[in-house]
C-alpha cells in the first residue's frame, strides 16, 4: 500500500493535528501522535470534505434544483452532460452531491460542537462536584444515553413543521441534545480521576477558585478525550442527520446527502438498478464517517499507547523494541489515563525510553 | 440484591421520564394532532362537538388543564391505551404495534445476538494476532459501520436481490394470509429475513470488534495472562482466561450499542419494506399519525430498557465484584 509506507506526518498535517490540541505546552509540540496510515487517510479525507463543504455549491456544474427535461420520466444514467446521471425529477446528481455536502457537514459539526459544550458542562461539573450533584447529573446523562435517540428525534421532527425543518443550526442543536451524554460520561470518569491528583489538590490548598481549577488544571488534561468525544459526536451527527433526511423529515427542498437518499428511495432506485442515485451520496456519507472514525482510533491510540503497538507489524514492532516479552511499560489504564502527564523525552519510535 | 434493585430503580425512573417526555413533545412542538386530523377532514363541517371530541380523544382537552391531561395520559398508558391510529382506519395504536412488533423482535433480536457473538470472537482473534494481516480488518469494518445502515441495505438489495436474484427484495413473506406453520412458511420467512439481518450484522459487528480488541489488548498485558503463558497452558486456555475478563466492558457497553442497533434496524426495515416497527414508523411520519408515532417511541424505549436490564443481570452474574459490593 503506497500510503501505508509513508509513516511520517508532513508539517501541514502536523499543524492541522495541533489544532486539536491548541493548549498543549510548547515542549509537547513535537507531535507524538501515532504515525499510522489511519491518521493520514483520516485527516486527508476530512480536510477534503471540509473544502467540499465550503466550495461545493460553487463548483457544482448546475443548479442542484434545476430540471433538465420535462419529457423523460425515468432517472437518466451517467452521460457526458451529467457525469453522475439525473434524478427522477431530471436534476443533475453530481451538482446535488457537491452542493449537499455543506448542509450535511455543517449540521454534523454544529451538533458536535454543541454536544461537546454540553458534555463538558455536565460531565466535568459532575466529576468535580461529587456528592448529590454528581448523582443527579450522572443520572441525567444515563437517562439520555439509554433513550433510543433516533426514534426520539423522529418524534420531535415529526411534530416540526416542514418550513422549520430546513434550518441547519436548529437541526444541529436538536441532534446535539440527544448526543451529548456519552461524552459527559467519559469526561466525568476522567475528571473524577484527575480531581484527586496532587497538582489539583495543591491548587485547591493554595486557594484557587473552583472554576479556575477546572479551566486551567483539569480541562487541559481532558483535551484528547474532548477531541475524541467531539469526533464521536460529529460522526453521530452525520449518521443521524442523514437518517432524518432519508426519512423525509427535513425540508425536502433542502439539498443534503440524506435528502438525496430519500429521493432515491422514492424513485425505487434499489429495485430498478438506478445505482447512480444512491451510490454517490451513500459513499460520501460512509467516507466522511470513516475519516472521523479513523481519527478517533488515532486519538484512542494516543490516549492508550498499548493500542498503538498493535498497529505495528510484527517486524516493525520488534525493531521498535516491542516484543512479546518486552511490552511497553504498564503505566496506563484504559479509560482513566493521565494523558498529558509529563513523560521522559520520547525516543524516535514515539515511546518514552 | 442491592446492585440489581438500584438498576431496576433507575430503569423505572427512566421509563417514567420517557413517558413524560412523550407527553410533553406534542405540547411544546408547533405541530398539533387535532389540526392534523382537521386538515384531513377538509370539506366537512366541523362542529364544536367534533372539535371537543377530537381534543378529548387526543388528550388535549383544554378544560382539563395540563396536570389533568398528564394524569389522564398516565391513566391511559397504564390501561394499555396508546390512543387511536388515524392512518390505519382509526384502530387502536396497540393493535397496529402488536402486528408489527414480532417481526422487529425476531429480526433485530437475532441479528443483534449474531453480531455480538461474531464481533466479540473476531475482536478476540484480532487482538490475539495483532500485527498480522487481521489488523486490516479494522478499517474495513469501520467503513461498514460509518456507512448508514440504509445505504448498505440499498447495496444489498441492488446486488443480491435484483442483480443476482438470490433473495427476495422486499417484505417479510410471500403469502399475505397466515398459513399453517409448516416448513414452507418458515423457510419463506427465513428467506426474506436473511438480507435485512445480514445488513444489520455487517453494520453493527464493527463496534463489538473494536471494543473487544481494545480491551483484550489491555487484558493480555495482565500478570495472570503472563503466568498462564509461562505455565505452558495451551494457547486456547490462555485466550479463554483473557477473553472472559475482557468481555465485561462489552456487556456493560451494551446500553449504548443497543440504541444504535435498534435505530439502524428501523431504517433497514424501511428500505426492505419489512413490516416491523420501522416500517409503520415511517408511515406514521408521512401520515402525521402522532399517536402512533408516540406509541412506537414508547414501545421501543421500553424494549431497550428491558434489554439493558437483561444485560445488567448478565453482568452481575458474570462479575463477582459487583455482588460483593452490597
Amino acid at each position: 500500500m503506497a500510503i501505508g509506507s509513508g509513516t511520517d506526518l508532513d508539517d501541514a498535517q502536523a499543524a492541522d493535528l495541533l489544532e486539536l490540541y491548541p493548549n498543549a505546552p510548547a515542549s509537547r509540540r513535537r507531535l507524538r501522535l501515532p504515525r499510522s496510515p489511519k491518521v493520514i487517510i483520516g485527516l486527508a479525507l476530512l480536510i477534503g470534505f471540509g473544502v467540499l463543504a465550503v466550495i461545493g455549491p460553487w463548483i457544482a456544474p448546475y443548479n442542484p434544483a434545476q430540471t433538465f427535461s420535462t419529457t423523460a420520466s425515468f432517472p437518466q444514467p451517467p452521460s457526458a452532460a451529467h457525469l453522475l446521471g439525473t434524478t427522477q425529477q431530471q436534476q443533475d446528481v453530481l451538482s446535488q452531491l457537491l452542493a449537499g455536502g455543506r448542509s450535511t457537514i455543517l449540521v454534523a459539526f454544529v451538533a458536535g460542537l454543541i454536544a461537546t459544550v454540553l458534555s463538558v458542562i455536565v460531565g466535568v461539573t459532575a466529576g468535580y462536584a461529587g456528592g448529590l450533584g454528581d448523582d443527579l447529573l450522572s443520572m441525567l446523562a444515563n437517562f439520555f444515553l439509554i433513550l433510543p435517540a433516533l426514534p426520539l428525534l423522529i418524534v420531535i421532527f415529526g411534530f416540526l413543521p416542514p418550513s422549520q425543518g430546513g434550518d441547519d443550526v436548529l437541526i444541529g442543536l436538536i441532534i446535539a441534545v440527544t448526543g451529548w451524554a456519552f461524552g459527559a460520561r467519559v469526561l466525568r470518569a476522567q475528571t473524577l480521576s484527575l480531581r484527586t491528583r496532587d497538582y489539583v489538590e495543591s491548587a485547591r490548598i493554595v486557594g484557587e477558585r473552583g472554576w479556575r481549577i477546572i479551566s486551567f488544571e483539569i480541562l487541559p488534561n481532558l483535551i484528547p478525550i474532548l477531541a475524541s468525544s467531539f469526533l464521536f459526536t460529529v460522526l453521530y451527527g452525520v449518521g443521524t442527520y442523514t437518517a432524518l433526511a432519508f426519512l423525509g423529515l427535513v425540508n425536502p427542498n433542502h439539498v443534503s446527502w440524506g435528502g438525496m437518499l430519500f429521493y432515491a428511495q422514492v424513485a425505487g432506485a434499489e429495485q430498478s438498478g438506478y445505482w447512480w442515485l444512491f451510490l454517490p451520496p451513500g459513499l460520501a456519507v460512509a467516507l466522511l464517517g470513516t475519516s472521523l472514525a479513523l481519527l478517533n482510533f488515532s486519538i484512542d491510540e494516543f490516549i492508550n499507547p498499548r493500542l498503538r503497538a498493535a498497529g505495528l507489524s510484527r517486524r516493525r514492532a520488534r525493531r521498535a523494541g516491542v516484543t512479546e516479552t518486552a511490552r511497553p511499560p504498564r503505566r496506563f489504564v484504559l479509560g482513566v489515563t493521565p494523558v498529558l502527564r509529563s513523560v521522559p523525552p520520547a525516543g524516535d519510535d514515539g515511546r518514552p525510553r | 440484591m442491592y446492585v440489581i434493585s438500584r438498576r431496576i430503580g433507575f430503569y423505572a425512573l427512566t421509563a417514567i421520564a420517557a413517558v413524560t417526555v412523550t407527553f410533553f413533545i406534542p405540547r411544546v412542538m408547533p405541530g398539533n394532532p387535532v389540526s392534523a386530523v382537521l386538515a384531513k377532514m377538509q370539506g366537512t363541517v366541523v362542529t364544536k362537538q367534533t372539535l371537543a371530541a377530537l381534543q378529548a380523544e387526543f388528550g388535549s382537552d383544554t378544560r382539563e388543564g395540563l396536570v389533568g391531561q398528564y394524569l389522564h395520559y398516565w391513566n391511559d398508558i397504564l390501561h394499555g391505551n396508546l390512543g387511536i391510529s388515524t392512518s390505519n382506519g382509526m384502530v387502536p395504536v396497540t393493535t397496529v404495534i402488536r402486528g408489527a412488533l414480532p417481526w422487529t423482535l425476531g429480526l433485530v433480536g437475532t441479528a443483534t445476538v449474531i453480531s455480538f457473538i461474531l464481533g466479540t470472537l473476531l475482536g478476540i482473534l484480532v487482538a490475539w494476532r495483532r500485527g498480522s494481516w487481521l489488523d486490516t480488518l479494522l478499517p474495513a469494518t469501520t467503513f461498514f459501520q460509518a456507512a448508514p445502515y440504509f445505504f448498505l441495505a440499498f447495496l444489498a438489495i441492488d446486488l443480491f436481490a435484483i442483480r443476482l436474484g438470490w433473495f427476495p427484495a422486499v417484505g417479510a413473506r410471500n403469502t399475505l394470509d397466515f398459513p399453517a406453520f409448516d416448513w414452507t412458511y418458515a423457510s419463506d420467512v427465513l428467506d426474506h429475513a436473511i438480507l435485512p439481518a445480514l445488513t444489520i450484522v455487517v453494520a453493527s459487528a464493527a463496534g463489538w470488534i473494536v471494543g473487544m480488541r481494545n480491551v483484550m489488548i489491555t487484558t493480555m498485558d495482565e500478570d495472570y495472562v503472563l503466568i498462564a503463558q509461562a505455565k505452558g497452558l495451551p494457547k486456547r486456555r490462555v485466550i479463554w482466561y483473557a477473553a472472559r475478563n475482557a468481555i465485561l466492558p462489552s456487556i456493560s457497553g451494551f446500553s449504548l450499542a443497543i440504541g444504535f442497533v435498534v435505530s439502524g434496524a428501523l431504517l433497514t426495515e424501511i428500505v426492505f419494506s419489512y413490516p416491523g416497527l420501522g416500517f409503520i414508523l415511517l408511515s406514521a411520519v408521512q401520515e402525521a399519525d402522532y399517536a402512533l408515532l408516540q406509541g412506537i417511541f414508547l414501545v421501543i424505549t421500553m424494549a431497550v430498557l428491558i434489554a439493558n436490564l437483561a444485560a445488567d443481570f448478565v453482568y452481575v452474574y458474570l462479575d463477582p465484584r459487583t455482588r460483593q459490593e452490597a
